[in-house]
């Protein structure tokens, strides 16, 4: 085995809360590397309380695991910090399909443009914000003026 | 202990206290959408305080080989006179204009100091701020949109935003007063005298306070004299908070989920 095929298990694993999303789609996969039979994983958090990195650690054993890999080291970096402009193409992609507003690519903190683009189901830009905060600690909630539907939406960090 | 780990105690210490206080609304919002705002800025606070934590115990460890401290000894097994939180963020939370005070307060003053200790000459303590700060800066922008909006709001909501500041205003001071550790970290590079801070901070407090027709605050110079929650004299409320929050591992010591 080798280090690709490594990170190619682990891109299989999923964010417990938002599970059409990999590790590596959210881009909380920092560095892998593989020598003398020990995995040596680094991995960053979205927010500094998210309870989803426990589960993900669990998840990534198990994975490595089921390929007969035992001897694994999670490390859990801070620096630099996560941002969403690290969360691939592919990844906001399943996010709109899966019903999440995406956040935008641009550094939205800076311009104070954090709101969503469009709703996620009729794809109209007649929404608005109904809290700052949602179901997780990485996501707003809107709701949409024309198809009337509430959504998440995942916020620009 | 050396002050080092004090200070970075009292940076977790903070973080836990609001956290905790923050989490007693968990179930008793004004409505659904503000309960989960509270219970997610709760969160990031702990999970802010976890990483302080965990700093602070590598670096108690170094110092006294075969202490073995965790990050739950850390918040669940010291008493009262060993917490180092500042005396606003163990205020019970009131009503709602009251929590959302104390959150602004607080905010407005932790974002200011994450923002120098980012340029801090210790790696670890400034990557735990870099992490924060853009929560910080979310916490703060809902807190200061309640103000304006209870502050400019009915007759009912300005009135209660005013006893919120005759409650909390005199725990203002205590931000800015240096302890010990303060010195220690302003002297070696990884940290600030938090008088440095002031003026920013009454600035950008009472920018909003204009916007929410409120009163304007300035520094009162008459703390509540006898407490110094960073020294860990604190006001009565912090022993009860403990009390609800260390009762488990008190009670069953070590036991885990």
């Amino acid at each position: 085995m080798n280090k690709e095929e490594i990170i190619h298990i682990l891109s299989e694993v999923k964010d417990p809360e938002i599970p059409v999303l990999t590790i590596s789609d959210l881009g909380i996969l920092r560095a892998v590397e593989y020598e003398n039979d020990i995995v040596q994983i680094q991995i960053t958090p979205t927010y500094s309380g998210c309870p989803a990195m426990e589960v993900i650690q669990e998840d990534i054993r198990t994975e490595l695991a089921r390929h007969g890999l035992n001897h694994i080291k999670i490390k859990q970096v801070l620096s630099p910090a996560w941002t969403t402009d690290w969360m691939s193409e592919a990844g906001k992609q399943k996010l709109v399909a899966y019903g999440i507003a995406a956040p935008p690519t641009h550094a939205c903190f800076q311009s104070g443009e954090d709101r969503p683009e469009s709703c996620p189901l009729c794809h109209s830009k007649n929404i608005e914000m109904i809290s700052r905060f949602g179901s997780t600690a990485c996501k707003a909630l809107y709701r949409c003026l024309d198809c009337q539907e509430p959504f998440d939406y995942f916020k620009c960090h | 202990m050396d002050l080092f780990s004090s200070y970075i105690i009292h940076l977790a210490d903070n973080a836990l206290i609001l956290g905790h206080r923050n989490s007693e609304w968990t179930g008793h919002g004004p409505i659904l959408e503000q309960d989960i705002a509270l219970s997610n800025i709760a969160l990031d606070l702990i999970g802010q305080a976890r990483n302080f934590y965990q700093l602070a115990a590598v670096r108690i460890n170094e110092m006294e080989p075969g202490e073995n401290i965790t990050e739950d000894d850390l918040a669940y097994l010291r008493d009262g006179n060993e917490f180092k939180n500042f005396i606003l963020v163990e205020q019970p939370n009131g009503d709602w204009a009251k929590t959302i005070l104390r959150q602004f307060y607080f905010s407005s003053f932790q974002l200011l100091l994450y923002r120098e200790l980012l340029k801090c000459q210790q790696a670890e303590l400034a990557a735990i701020c870099e992490k924060s700060i853009k929560e910080t800066r979310y916490h703060l922008k809902w807190s200061s949109e309640w103000v304006i909006r209870l502050g400019d709001g009915t007759s009912e909501s300005h009135s209660r935003m005013i006893h919120a500041q005759q409650d909390l205003n005199p725990c203002i001071d205590e931000l800015f007063i240096p302890a010990d550790f303060d010195y220690e970290m302003a002297e070696s590079g990884a940290g600030i005298l938090p008088e440095q801070l002031k003026e920013e901070w009454f600035r950008r407090v009472n920018k909003i306070f204009e916007t929410a027709t409120l009163p304007l605050v300035s520094a009162e110079n008459k703390v509540m004299q006898i407490l110094s929650g960073k020294n860990g004299v604190h006001s009565e409320h912090l022993g009860f908070l403990l009390a609800e929050m260390q009762v488990l591992q008190r009670a069953y010591p070590g036991c885990t989920w």
